[in-house]
């Protein structure tokens, strides 16, 4: 009874008795939904282009955040910070690109034409490979990424709302604007959403298929970048920024894995619905239900609707 | 000219199906029976014990079980950390309130818990597949996890690292502090050979035919009258039978004290999942090699970079992850059926020696 | 030759199968009035027909008719939005997949469905599941029942590989073997089945003449030794002409013709939806 009362009353009193710390909680969990929807978009970019489910995305993150850090610290002191921030960004950017040619030639080109469970697989080594490479280039202590993001709290109305929490919905909004341009408006955007149907077709209209790829996964570290710069900002460059962005997996089984809408509310649930479970439902599972909220919830979902919120029903054919 | 199976007829359908038809392998197992039999249980040591045959082992043995789940009814799991767990804290439950209980049933017990649950998280396998089952298992991964930290009742309302009692297994102290290397080493052995014969058994059956139909193409499967979703749970339920008893024997021999949220993270998962996939998807030999190569490959690592070059532990460790992970694209694109393929392709070419062809 | 033989059982003699020792008996399965939908598109409208035991029935048609898709209907992969299927003495309004195997309904499948990392020998013994009964226990030990069972199944395996010639293949896994011989050993699979009725979806797609005599061979000595019923989709009218004793030809998803290969032939429907009709 007590645990009925516990589960079913308690936490929604709460919620009336305090709605500041409910707003605040809501906001707090769509910012961090924010993130993994950054993580979800570099997922769904390469999953819609060549149908590789990209595990190391997470990881891709880390790698970028490391990078970023690690050439600032290496630039000389003298420089004006914007300078050292914009010369750091761009060579990050270089080494994203050569990143995605490597990922390309390696990885791949060789694996082409295999099943696709055999490619993600293949990312998960390449998961750890880029783990090692980042912590061996840059060293594996937690680093602080300043980039000169605005760093101060408001104070709406009663209601804290972090500066930085904001800069990222601005960042994600306007990468998702960009991404739906350059996917609808552009010549290589056609060619990508004709990869992302058949292969073989675009192949033979004259595609190719090795351009497009090299051009997927730089944008998809492009993205990680953007997320590797918001999350570490936040909670500082490190190892367990790998495994936070194994929520973007859930996060795409919520949305659907070819919808980039998807992606953005399929992390916003996420997000949400864990910051209030952690914080409302506290004396029902004491804590740290954030490691495996977003994993159950997806789960329940498989269940009902494998094809997630805005995929397509799945036929299956002999 | 050694190795080769001409002359060797077989004349019934009960010779040819044996386990090991060629003359040749069964010298080779039995010569490999006697070495772990006979000459290993008396040189053994504390070192070699610990941090290199027992490790081995506990991780065939789990590798054997994921193998049965993803090599042969093709059902990708990152849960295996997560179900390791279940089985230790499923033995420190069960020998704590049954302190009679001889430790071989505790450990089998801790299997058949860890079935039920394998089960339960199996359930989704019927409408998933793919990527997406392997999402779903990182629930269990990171569910079970939590679990075994955040309620008392798993670790006895004590501290949250568990440590296991002393037992006797017929009058030798297995596990415990003050346990006889060469004890445990023939108990964990015991256990092995026992479970991979069973396993050998059910993958050359109509079990494992079952199995891999449903990974081959589970369509076709389902049209010659296998059922997916109690194929599906039965591998699900090998395989943590499987997963379970390692994490057990994990816990109450091998390590003797661990806590949930370090022995069984999710890298022990990817670890047993590399396992299998650089020693051979689908082959109990394979389970084999890749836990061999998976367990040992650190320590070799460790001898050769720290101690003979110099180099800062921390720094060996990132070369071994890039190592890793670089070996497992590499057997990806060059030889998907990992070392046993590999041991597979030297025998034919030893069947001609000397000749090429 | 197909020509010459065309024309001596045409016309309204009797058939030429007079010397045919086989026994074509009552229906064993019908459908009446089945529909299927995929969202918008209707693959099959309110088609009804039945077969014969130990006749070879084939079905026809222009790509996209819903041939296939009767083949997934007849053995329970799809379900019907209406309609009935008749079986084994009983009505249903769907099949289930396992009732359909486990009462003698085997099949081949369009794009070949093996278990590519098996060996022939396994794909076979995999058809023979449905009759291996012995429990789990048994089968870790490998010993009793499941060793005894294993090696009967196995020794009726060993009969279908030497009647579809097959033996030197016996250890290849199937995903390395040739087309023309992947079919073979699908039929194989289907074969270890003992099935009753045995749907065959395209069985000489894609085949040169050679493998097609050969494939056809088989057919008919399937269907002459084992009275097995078999119900055939092939796009070769010369062998489904000769091969076959009744005809439904669909189109569209409708049935436009059913009746002996002459009179399928004659059907001024059929023709149209063959060779096109002029609309004006």
């Amino acid at each position: 009874m007590e645990l009925i009362y516990a589960v079913l009353v308690q936490p929604f009193v709460d919620m009336y008795l305090d709605p500041l710390i409910f707003i605040e909680t809501v906001i707090k969990g769509l910012m961090a939904g924010v993130l993994y929807s950054l993580v979800a978009l570099g997922f769904v970019l390469i999953f819609k282009a060549s149908g590789v489910f990209n595990f190391a995305q997470g990881v891709m993150a880390l790698f970028a955040a490391l990078t970023l850090t690690g050439i600032m610290e290496y630039m000389p002191d003298g420089l004006p910070k914007w300078l050292t921030v914009i010369v750091a960004l761009g060579a990050t950017v270089v080494i994203m690109i050569l990143l995605a040619v490597i990922i390309e030639r390696v990885v791949l080109r060789p694996l082409v034409n295999q099943e696709l469970i055999i490619l993600f697989m293949a990312t998960l080594g390449l998961s750890y490979v880029l783990e090692g490479a980042g912590d061996l280039m840059w060293g594996s202590d937690v680093k602080v990424l300043d980039i000169g993001l605005p760093t101060d709290i408001w104070d709406i109305g009663g209601v804290y709302v972090e500066q930085l929490d904001v800069t990222a919905a601005i960042a994600a909004g306007s990468l998702v604007a960009v991404l739906a341009i350059f996917f609808t408006k552009t010549r290589i955007g056609r060619a990508l959403r004709a990869v992302a149907d058949d292969h073989q077709a675009a192949l033979s209209v004259g595609i190719s298929l090795q351009q497009i790829w090299v051009i997927v996964w730089s944008v998809a570290g492009i993205v990680a970048l953007v997320a590797g710069i918001m999350w570490g900002s936040k909670s500082g460059v490190q190892f367990s920024l790998s495994l936070i962005a194994l929520k973007a997996l859930p996060v795409l089984i919520l949305g659907g894995f070819t919808s980039i809408p998807g992606a953005i509310i399929g992390g916003l649930i996420i997000g949400l619905g864990e910051k209030v479970v952690e914080v409302f439902w506290y004396s029902v599972h004491g804590g740290a239900v954030e490691n495996w909220f977003a994993f159950m919830l997806a789960l329940a979902f498989l269940m009902f609707r494998p094809q997630g919120l805005f995929g397509d029903k799945i036929i299956e054919r002999v | 000219m050694l190795y080769r199976e001409t002359g060797q007829f077989k004349r019934n359908y009960a010779a040819d199906q044996q386990l090991f038809p060629i003359f040749q392998d069964k010298i080779l197992l039995a010569a490999i029976l006697v070495v772990a039999l006979a000459i290993i249980p008396f040189v053994i040591n504390d070192y070699w014990s610990k941090a290199i045959l027992l490790p081995f082992m506990v991780y065939a043995l789990v590798a054997l079980g994921l193998n049965i789940l993803v090599g042969y009814c093709g059902q990708i799991s990152l849960g295996t950390g997560g179900f390791m767990a279940v089985g230790a804290y499923s033995s420190y439950k069960l020998c704590t309130a049954f302190p009679e209980l001889n430790l071989i049933f505790v450990i089998l017990f801790s299997g058949g818990c860890t079935a039920a649950v394998g089960v339960l998280f199996g359930l989704p396998s019927l409408r998933i597949k793919g990527f997406y089952l392997a999402v779903a298992t990182l629930a269990a991964q990171f569910f079970l996890i939590w679990m075994f930290n955040k309620v008392p009742w798993f670790y006895n309302y004590e501290m949250s690292q568990i440590t296991a009692p002393p037992r006797e297994v017929f009058g030798f102290l297995v596990s415990g502090p003050q346990a006889e290397p060469a004890a445990q080493y023939l108990f964990v052995l015991g256990f092995i050979i026992v479970f991979t014969w069973i396993a050998l058994n059910l993958v050359r059956g109509r079990v494992g035919r079952s199995w891999m139909s449903i990974r081959d193409m589970d369509i076709a499967a389902e049209l010659l009258g296998i059922r997916p979703l109690q194929t599906k749970l039965l591998a699900f339920a090998v395989s943590s039978f499987y997963i379970g008893m390692g994490g057990a024997i994990i816990f109450h021999i091998w390590l003797g004290t661990v806590e949930a949220t370090e022995a069984f993270d999710i890298l022990q998962s990817f670890f047993v999942l590399f396992a299998i996939i650089i020693g051979g998807l689908g082959s109990v030999l394979g389970s084999f090699l890749g836990a061999a190569f998976m367990a040992l490959m650190p320590v070799g690592l460790k001898v050769v970079l720290v101690d003979w070059i110099g180099m800062v532990p921390v720094t060996a460790k990132h070369i071994e992850f890039m190592l890793v992970g670089s070996l497992i694209i590499f057997f990806l694109i060059k030889e998907p059926h990992g070392l046993a393929r590999m041991w597979q392709i030297a025998k034919e070419k030893l069947r001609l020696w000397p000749f090429p062809y | 030759m197909a020509e010459a033989q065309v024309i001596d059982s045409g016309g309204v003699n009797p058939p030429s199968g007079s010397v045919d020792t086989r026994t074509i008996g009552d229906p064993v399965l019908a459908v009446e009035n089945i529909i299927v939908k995929f969202g918008g598109v209707t693959a099959i409208n309110d088609v009804s027909f039945d077969v014969r035991k130990g006749e070879i029935r084939a079905i026809i048609g222009p790509n996209g008719a819903g041939k296939s898709s009767m083949l997934n209907v007849l053995n329970g992969f799809y379900k019907p939005r209406s309609g009935q299927i008749k079986f084994a003495g009983k009505t249903f309004p769907s099949m289930d997949p396992y009732y359909a195997a486990s009462h003698g309904i085997a099949r081949t499948f369009q794009n070949i469905a093996l278990f590519r990392g098996m060996s022939t020998l396994d794909n076979l013994m995999t058809g023979r599941l449905l009759k291996m009964k012995s429990n789990f226990f048994w089968q870790c030990l490998y010993f009793g029942p499941a060793q005894k069972e294993e090696l009967e199944n196995r020794a009726h395996v060993e009969r279908v590989i030497d009647f579809l010639e097959i033996q030197p293949i016996r250890r290849t896994p199937v995903g390395r073997l040739p087309y023309g011989l992947q079919k073979r050993v699908e039929l194989g699979r289907a074969l270890a089945m003992d099935p009753d009725i045995l749907l065959l979806d395209e069985p000489m797609a894609g085949m040169n003449v050679e493998e097609k005599e050969d494939m056809s061979r088989f057919i008919m000595d399937v269907n002459e030794e084992f009275g097995t019923t078999v119900i055939l989709i092939e796009h070769d009218m010369g062998v489904v002409m000769d091969l076959s004793d009744r005809v439904v030809v669909l189109d569209y998803g409708v049935k436009i013709a059913d009746g002996t290969p002459d009179e399928v032939r004659a059907n001024q429907n059929v023709i149209d939806a063959y060779l096109g009709v002029s609309h004006d």
